[in-house]
């Protein structure tokens, strides 16, 4: 490999276009290939609040779209995110340096170094197999990770038409002390903070969040550089 | 690994497109028109999903193989003499190769990379896809691979072909094999598609030529001869780079 005297630039994003279900949602939308992610983040060995996160993707002209992915990262019902850099997972620093030492540990078998791996945190879920065209992703309640942020789900939103990917955040209605203290609400203008606050409703033990995404318009969702 | 950085370096709009790009006419109503809110980088950004080789199965790397449903089985007899095997797709077979590293040149090992991709005559296996060109009954075209130690990444497929769209009269899109990466964080997530030399129809194309024009020969995949297997399968270069730890300093060059 050439060793590069000039620091090389960072390669272009893309869209993800309009076909991306039999490689990127394959089980979802019936793909005879294995999904590394799914809707569906619940893990019957972790406990927490079961919670529904479930809302569109509507386009400048209100329009529900239909090929759109969507990713959410969030972290466990205690706050902590199943990931070497979190090292309040109750492992000691030489266990979390273990664990940051390659990700070859996890073929190892070398889960043990991070007791938070069980709840992994990450779903994918395409809007094309909802009659409605909404994604749905059922998970637990993400506690807060404990550095002043009010608990949130990080959002990434991929569609045919959007050229890069885009960060968002769902916030949760029934957290409004946490949110009015939490500092990214916070940096974003009042009148737009509301499109990062889902509203919650009860389906029995299931507690639903609905989170419209408005790709533009006048409750554009706040996306973030991140 | 190396150790998780402090934060990573932002995106660079000198090398991506802009979130509107009127010619790639859905970008108009698909693309936000408010400017991206600044986010402190948390743990919520420096983390990400982990997913390493226990993610793969046998056969995700070779899509000349992951889809056949005539003839032999899938998974036999990796000597097999070329052209003889039942149940081959049809079309040019080809090695994809590439290192991927991040701004500071450090490879970035183990990591997941995701493909899809049209077959050969430029048709795509999703249900939606309406274009009248055969599918290939031995060609699925979703697949994936992971970085080794030194961040390379190698897959073998067929070249997809070109395919008609309705963003203009007579547009057509330049053959492509989609690539999703994540990075060590969600911060260094990228999704790109990878073009190949010589395509008459990049210089047409809106969603390619919506990248910066200076950055739009990373997308474009070298033929490299070194990499082709005799008899077998063309080889072509695709190395990526992912944003980069915030505190390294720009190196300058000597």
């Amino acid at each position: 490999m050439s060793k590069e005297r000039t620091k090389p630039g960072q390669t272009p994003s893309q869209t993800v276009g309009p076909y991306f279900a039999y490689g990127l949602t394959p089980e979802q939308y019936g793909y005879p290939f294995a999904s590394i992610a799914t809707p569906d983040l619940r893990r019957p060995e972790v406990a927490g609040e079961p919670i529904r996160i479930e809302g569109r993707v509507l386009d400048g002209k209100g329009e529900p779209v239909s090929d759109a992915m969507i990713e959410i990262w969030q972290a466990d019902p205690q706050g902590r995110y199943a990931h070497p850099a979190d090292r309040r997972s109750g492992a000691d620093r030489a266990g979390a340096d273990r664990a940051g030492a390659g990700r070859a540990g996890a073929d190892r078998g070398g889960d043990a170094a991070l007791p938070n791996i069980a709840f992994g945190g990450f779903g994918r879920c395409g809007t094309g197999t909802d009659p409605e065209r909404r994604f749905v992703f059922d998970s637990l309640k993400p506690g807060a990770a404990g550095d002043g942020q009010a608990p949130h789900i990080n959002v990434i939103v991929f569609l045919r038409g959007l050229l890069n990917h885009l960060y968002t955040r769902v916030y949760f209605a029934d957290e409004a002390a946490a949110n009015a203290r939490d500092p990214v609400l916070r940096a974003v203008p009042a009148g737009r903070r509301g499109t990062l606050i889902a509203a919650r409703d009860q389906d029995g033990d299931v507690a639903v969040y609905r989170f419209d995404i408005h790709m533009q318009g006048d409750r554009e969702t706040v996306f973030f550089d991140v | 690994m190396t150790d998780t950085p402090r934060g990573y370096s932002r995106r660079d709009w000198a090398s991506h497109p802009p979130l509107i790009a009127p010619d790639y006419r859905s970008t108009q109503t698909r693309g936000p028109t408010r400017p991206l809110v600044p986010l402190a980088q948390s743990l919520s950004e420096l983390t990400g999903p982990v997913f390493g080789r226990e993610s793969l199965g046998a056969l995700d790397n070779d899509l000349t193989r992951n889809g056949r449903r005539d003839g032999a089985p899938p998974g036999e007899s990796p000597g097999e003499p070329p052209g003889e095997s039942p149940g081959e797709p049809l079309g040019e077979r080809i090695l994809v190769s590439g290192q991927v590293t991040d701004e500071a040149g450090r490879p970035q090992a183990n990591l997941l990379v995701e493909i899809w991709q049209a077959n050969a005559a430029g048709r795509y296996v999703h249900q939606t896809d309406r274009h009248d060109a055969p599918l290939d009954p031995n060609f699925f075209g979703g697949g994936r691979c992971v970085t080794d130690d030194a961040g390379v990444y190698r897959f073998h497929s067929v070249k997809p072909g070109a395919y008609p769209w309705g963003n203009h009269d007579n547009a057509w899109r330049p053959g492509h094999i989609h690539f999703s990466l994540f990075g060590p964080s969600i911060a260094t997530r990228l999704v790109t598609q990878m073009y190949f030399p010589g395509d008459p129809l990049l210089d047409l194309d809106p969603i390619f030529l919506a990248v910066p024009a200076a950055a739009r020969d990373r997308l474009v995949a070298r033929f490299d001869i070194s990499l082709t297997e005799p008899a077998f399968a063309l080889g072509y270069r695709f190395d990526i780079v992912l944003r980069g730890p915030r505190e390294t300093p720009m190196e300058t060059t000597a």
